[in-house]
């Protein structure tokens, strides 16, 4: 019985292990690619050698963007713009949230459900619209919104707010409601039980969130597109693909420099909050 | 020094009714228990008086203050829960000074009340722990210390036992009433369970359907209950209770369960009983300690019954003998040495000084 369930979970393992490497694999090749040639010379790339092995390697690429004042600005708008999305997201969303899970109101279920439909709309969808409002608005008051990079701060939590909100909102429910409840009664206001209660509790899905946040303001490409023309307002993806490839010409040796770059902020942060983000923080909490 | 009063409480969940309507008044210092099966309103009446529901209709007092619009921070009440609700992210000392920090009092008199307590309660060694390094029974402690430390008008317990197994439970419920005779603090103590109501009230509050069907001391609930309900519930084993017919001749009434087994009601009770006989559907209810093992008998109106046991159980300091009358199953507590055999036909004493008649219409006791 024992040497069959050993066995048996040994094949487990063995299975596990195929499967993880099979994955790793898969989603590492293209990272290792990257850097393989971001490392290569322009020559280098278009000549028919392998290209998974450096014969001349140079930092050149690295040197010509991190002194490139364009690459540098894309950079800077980028981390504004991420920055200023995350903390808007959390201002809005964290309180939408728990309304929504903990206080009883009229059409608050509708709202809830209201929310999630946002998020379910294409972004692809939106900017049309949005482009339209914008020239409206122009029109009306003089105001310039287009071509500035910061008005992805307030397109961009179009985009964040529904799904960190709903996320948040699983994550509220998941408190047992007698932890607000015995707050309220220790002399909490709803506002002490958010956050000297909640927001500690669901750490996690608050991170998780902010992790989202951050991904897509960072990483969204259509609206950077559709909404900036000037170099000096771009944000890093749009701007990678509008400097570094010109007409037919593909710099391939720095668009792959810059991407892996670009990668790094969202790679460092999701390292930093990997570890809150697993931890288990309500055990105990009730019996259980 | 606190007073709760309940006048004429409702509370309707969208049209289903809770609570039906129950006036109340608690003492200061009292520990009085609500028990009832699940769904009577018991706990519903308990989180009224939290604030922690809104309340259809009546009022509630608290030191003499109505308080039914009253937000639950400012009703200077503390309330242990079922599960605990103990704050994960915090130790146990943060955990019970919370409310104390929330009040922004001094930090050394903080330490110095939350040492106190946790004195008091055992706990001393475990306030730099958080609740998930703690077992059962501390949390249920540190939940306790949590309520005590505020030192509140009055304390609420909504079924704080349930979760612990059943040698704990005996043990913390002893905790509870050693606490509350340190800390007199006026007590609501909510519960399903009847031993631990009986064991622990100064008065116990019997619930069932939304309403109150008694209260009294525990040992008035368990000699005179005053409803069939009441006399079902309070005691385990519970009460026997069967159909019964109310029989007058010559001036004296006898009880009869079926063909065979009928009983003489004693006499300083015909004047009591005698406007029932031969005519409602009564029951008759007898407490399985007042059924035992033939012995000697000199007192007035104890009374032989012939029977066939079924199943006996040995308990160890004493037996429980099951058998059918008029078709309900019975039960009494014997001595063991009397070695009671089931199916062994056998004479058991009646003791009828204490027995019940029931009118079935009503469910009052007569």
């Amino acid at each position: 019985m024992s040497a069959s369930l050993r066995k048996e979970r040994r094949s487990a393992l063995v299975w596990s292990y195929v499967f993880l490497a099979l994955f790793a694999v898969v989603f590492l090749t293209p990272p290792l690619y990257m850097f393989i040639t971001s490392l290569k010379t322009s020559a280098e790339i278009s000549s028919a050698k392998l290209p998974w092995w450096v014969f001349d390697p140079t930092l050149d690429n690295y040197s010509a963007l991190l002194t490139s004042p364009a690459y540098l600005t894309f950079f800077r708008n980028s981390a504004l713009v991420s920055v200023a999305v995350v903390a808007i997201t959390m201002a809005i969303s964290i309180p939408a949230a728990f309304s929504l899970s903990r206080m009883r109101f009229w059409g608050s279920g509708a709202l809830a459900t209201g929310v999630f439909l946002t998020y379910l709309i294409p972004e692809t969808l939106l900017f049309i619209p949005l482009f339209k409002i914008f020239a409206f608005v122009q029109d009306w008051t003089g105001i310039e919104l287009m071509n500035h990079w910061w008005i992805l701060i307030v397109i961009f939590p179009t985009l964040t707010v529904p799904f960190c909100t709903w996320i948040m909102i699983g994550y509220f429910a998941s408190i047992p409601k007698e932890l607000d409840e015995a707050a309220l009664i220790d002399g909490a206001g709803y506002l002490q039980v958010l956050t000297r209660i909640f927001l500690p509790v669901a750490l996690p899905g608050v991170i998780a969130a902010t992790i989202f946040a951050f991904t897509v303001s960072w990483a969204d490409f259509l609206y950077p597109m559709a909404f900036a023309t000037s170099i000096d307002q771009m944000v890093l993806p749009a701007g990678i693909v509008s400097t570094l490839i010109k007409g037919d010409v593909f710099n391939w040796g720095q668009i792959m420099t810059a991407a892996l770059l670009g990668a790094a902020p969202p790679l460092v942060i999701y390292a930093f909050l990997m570890d809150y983000y697993i931890a288990g923080l309500t055990a105990g909490a009730t019996k259980g | 020094m606190a007073q709760v009063t309940l006048r004429n409480l409702v509370k309707d969940y969208d049209q289903t009714p809770a609570v039906r309507g129950i006036d109340l008044d608690i003492a200061d210092k009292e520990f009085v228990v609500l028990v009832g099966p699940s769904g009577c309103g018991k706990t519903t009446t308990l989180r009224m008086i939290a604030g922690l529901e809104d309340i259809t209709g009546g009022e509630i007092l608290i030191g003499g203050d109505v308080v039914n619009d009253v937000p639950p921070k400012d009703r200077d009440i503390a309330m242990v829960f079922q599960n605990y609700a103990l704050y994960p992210h915090m130790t146990v000392h943060e955990n019970m000074s919370f409310g104390l920090r929330l009040k922004k009092l001094p930090k050394d008199e903080i330490r110095r009340r939350v040492a106190a307590v946790a004195g008091i309660l055992g706990i001393g060694e475990l306030l730099d722990r958080k609740p998930k390094q703690l077992s059962g029974g501390q949390r249920q402690r540190v939940a306790m210390g949590r309520a005590i430390v505020r030192n509140p008008k009055v304390f609420l317990f909504d079924e704080p036992l349930s979760n612990l197994d059943a040698k704990l439970r005996v043990h913390m419920r002893t905790e509870i009433k050693k606490v509350h005779q340190k800390v007199r603090t006026t007590t609501v103590y909510v519960t399903h369970d009847q031993v631990e109501a009986m064991t622990l009230a100064d008065r116990v509050v019997v619930m069932n359907a939304g309403l109150i069907e008694q209260a009294g001391a525990p040992n008035d609930l368990y000699h005179s209950p005053a409803t069939l309900f009441v006399a079902g519930f309070i005691g385990s084993p519970a009460m026997n209770i069967t159909g019964c017919a109310l029989e007058e001749a010559a001036g004296a009434l006898r009880v009869r369960l079926d063909g065979q087994v009928s009983f003489p009601v004693p006499a300083e009770r015909t004047a009591r009983y005698r406007a029932y006989a031969g005519q409602r559907r009564l029951l008759f209810g007898l407490r399985p300690e007042h059924l035992t093992e033939m012995r000697p008998h000199s007192v007035a109106n104890q009374c032989p019954v012939e029977v066939t046991p079924e199943v006996t159980e040995p308990m160890g300091m004493e037996t429980l003998v099951f058998f059918s009358v008029n078709g309900t199953e019975m039960c009494a507590r014997t001595n063991p040495a009397a070695n009671t055999q089931p199916g062994v036909r056998t004479q058991l004493l009646a003791d009828l000084n204490h027995m019940h008649l029931i009118d079935e219409a009503s469910g009052r006791v007569l």
